[in-house]
């Protein structure tokens, strides 16, 4: 059953997010059991399509189109990327954390962001990039990373806010690539996923404790779910009728759904637990549409979108400039380690 | 008998290392390094609540680990000055780690058998992650001393720097089922063979700082900051 | 830059199974990469033991000579137990 991510038959036992990922790991393991693919493998792009087709993985040292091979690193690369920049927006608070409780809970989310980020560089890797040369090009600016952590933590509550919409909105996105047909990344989203069940929850209960806590917490809390909102709509990117990669990224079954569903999906979701927490979603445009059964919703600004993505976002410098310190200021730790596995290389015996 | 204080103590240690710690997400020399030191913040930060807790438990004045974590002032702090130094480098990193898992061990290892069940369930958890911190110290002191020209050099520095406070370690007239002093020879060996190994030279012993603790205050500020700022809310 | 040393990680999960292998990552030698991987890949008690390999280390078949490879043992049926009629009234086989 693929037809569905969302709500199919096989949404497993809690029929939510987490339901979803174990639906696509036993979807895994049924595609691996169902046999090999008919065909010659020595008609590469037939083969090819034949193992999409059959809804089986395509495996590392498989023929496969460039193209296919340069989108998934592209991709893959610019997800690790943000698993990396994005330790920094929540990292800052690891100190000032209200309580101990919540120290250790942002410390172990801050580090499966670090994980996270390695599992992806891994699954980048298999497509015969080396780390260094992605992280070269993230530092150089020749790749990206997700334009929302490019916007600042003013208060605590925006680490809950960041919990319940950012990390929302990313499993949202990141729950079908559960299914990818690239079988490296598949593997490691369905990890990831499993690993972020909590990160979202934590963010939620967050935001639910200072709702209904002081008044200054309760507008601490409101304040920072009015300007994560919007950010956190545009991080499904650009609307359908503008996204370069899209069709040909379905096609692949790299992509599951558009951006656009994908985005309504986390519209329709947001309201329900935005009552629950007692906090507005600041869009006068929200309303229901029986017709539609979905959400009528304000649509983010694509424009400050691309700005932010192409640099020009509150704290892009910043982010960057706190990934170069890292990188340049460990070089010579890293020259260290290399220098003493050379000497231990000289003195063990071959 | 263990005292308060006694137990502020190792909880104070624990405390200010995981905050010291926290500090460095994202900044280390390679991502991995990034994932292992926010493991060894996480231990130290999960043996500074149970201590905490348990001090809260022994004053029997109502406080909890956040109460004393974010209600005492610099002067209230129990904790050794080796622990609140800062680490303006790797080196300083790993030096401390060094220098404070190899006593942290053997207490850990000593209050698991000793006899206040307390400290003996804590101790019997801790011993298993500081022996790991003080596999990852070792490790590292080791590549940084005999690696580069550069890492020696940075290395022996930090070494150098913070050797003075180690005295302090086995320092504290609270009352407790292990005594610190008789963990010093245990601790010098450590220490002293790692080094060795690593091609670094032992600092020769000199008294131990005193007077005002200005990185402390500064530590303790950031930490208590947005819990003070609304007293009595809840997180 | 050239970068760290890549290394492949397997890892145990449980008494009575193979070590599996996870992902990879990079370590300047193999004492630190068993310590990384423990980090990384077993943050959730995901292991009882593990292994790391140096990428370079590792021979793999060709996805080209697959056929050659793998094919010649799918006629050899005799190779599982089904195959065999198992004649009434014989135990313990």
């Amino acid at each position: 059953m693929y037809g569905n991510d969302f709500a199919g038959p096989d949404a497993g036992s809690d029929g939510g997010l987490l339901g979803q990922v174990e639906a696509a790991e036993a979807a895994l393991r049924a595609a691996a059991l169902r046999g090999r693919v008919e065909g010659d493998p020595a008609a590469l792009q037939d083969y090819f399509d034949a193992v999409i087709a059959a809804d089986q993985k395509i495996e590392p040292r498989d023929w496969m189109p460039d193209a296919y091979r340069r989108g998934l690193v592209r991709q893959i690369a610019q997800h690790a990327h943000s698993e990396i920049i994005g330790m920094q927006p929540e990292g800052s608070w690891i100190t000032r954390a209200p309580s101990l409780k919540r120290k250790a809970i942002l410390l172990a989310k801050v580090q499966d962001e670090a994980g996270h980020g390695l599992y992806l560089y891994a699954a980048a890797e298999t497509l015969g990039v080396s780390r260094a040369e992605l992280v070269d090009m993230l530092l150089d600016g020749r790749q990206k990373y997700s334009s929302i952590f490019n916007y600042p933590t003013l208060t605590w509550a925006d680490i809950g806010a960041i919990g319940w919409l950012v990390d929302g909105a990313a499993i949202v996105n990141q729950v079908p690539l559960c299914r990818c047909s690239y079988g490296p990344y598949a593997r490691a989203m369905i990890r990831i996923c499993k690993e972020e069940s909590f990160h979202q929850r934590q963010g939620y209960e967050i935001l639910h404790t200072l709702s209904r806590g002081t008044q200054a917490q309760h507008e601490m809390a409101q304040d920072a779910v009015d300007r994560w909102w919007y950010p956190s709509l545009a991080m499904f990117g650009p609307p359908d009728t503008d996204s370069t990669h899209s069709a040909q990224s379905m096609a692949w079954k790299i992509k599951r759904f558009s951006n656009d569903d994908l985005r309504q999906r986390f519209v329709d979701m947001c309201v329900q637990q935005a009552g629950v927490l007692g906090l507005r979603i600041p869009d006068p445009g929200l309303r229901w549409n029986e017709e539609r059964q979905a959400h009528d919703f304000t649509a983010p600004d694509y424009d400050e979108l691309m700005r932010v993505i192409k640099g020009d976002g509150p704290c892009n410098e910043e982010r960057m400039a706190h990934r170069r310190r890292a990188h340049s200021e460990g070089a010579w730790v890293r020259e260290a380690a290399a220098a003493y596995a050379a000497k231990q290389q000289e003195v063990v015996p071959a | 008998m263990t005292t308060v204080d006694y137990v502020l103590r190792l909880g104070d240690d624990a405390l200010i290392t995981a905050q010291r710690l926290g500090a460095w997400y994202a900044a280390g020399p390679e991502m991995e390094e990034d994932v292992a030191l926010a493991n060894i913040a996480l231990d130290q930060l999960g043996a500074a609540r149970l201590l905490l807790t348990y001090a809260g438990e022994l004053e029997g004045a109502g406080r909890d680990e956040d109460a004393l974590a974010y209600r005492r002032s610099a002067g209230e702090f129990r904790n050794c000055r080796l622990v609140e130094q800062p680490e303006p480098d790797f080196a300083f990193v790993i030096a401390k780690l060094l220098l404070l898992s190899s006593f942290q061990q053997p207490l850990y290892e000593a209050l698991a058998a000793a006899g206040d069940e307390r400290l003996a369930a804590i101790g019997g958890k801790a011993l298993k992650e500081s022996a790991y911190h003080l596999d990852h110290g070792t490790l590292w002191t080791l590549r940084l001393g005999d690696g580069t020209d550069e890492s020696h050099r940075r290395v022996q520095e930090a070494f150098d720097t913070l050797w003075p406070y180690t005295g302090g370690l086995f320092v504290g007239d609270a009352v407790g089922p292990v005594e610190f002093a008789s963990l010093r020879d245990t601790w010098q060996s450590t220490v002293e063979d790692v080094l060795r190994r690593a091609t670094l030279e032992v600092p020769s012993p000199s008294p131990e700082p005193t007077g005002d603790r200005p990185q402390l205050v500064a530590l303790l500020a950031e930490m208590q900051e947005l819990h003070r700022a609304h007293p009595g809310a809840r997180w | 830059m050239s970068g760290e040393p890549l290394f492949e990680v397997f890892v145990r999960p449980r008494r009575g199974l193979s070590h599996t292998h996870v992902g990879s990552l990079h370590a300047p030698d193999a004492a630190m990469a068993l310590r990384n991987a423990r980090d990384v890949y077993t943050r959730r008690e995901e292991g009882v033991s593990i292994w790391v390999v140096p990428a370079t280390a590792i021979t793999a078949s060709s996805p080209d000579e697959k056929d050659a490879f793998f094919d010649p043992a799918a006629d050899k049926v005799y190779r599982h137990p089904t195959f065999y009629d198992v004649p009434d009234g014989a135990k313990h086989l």
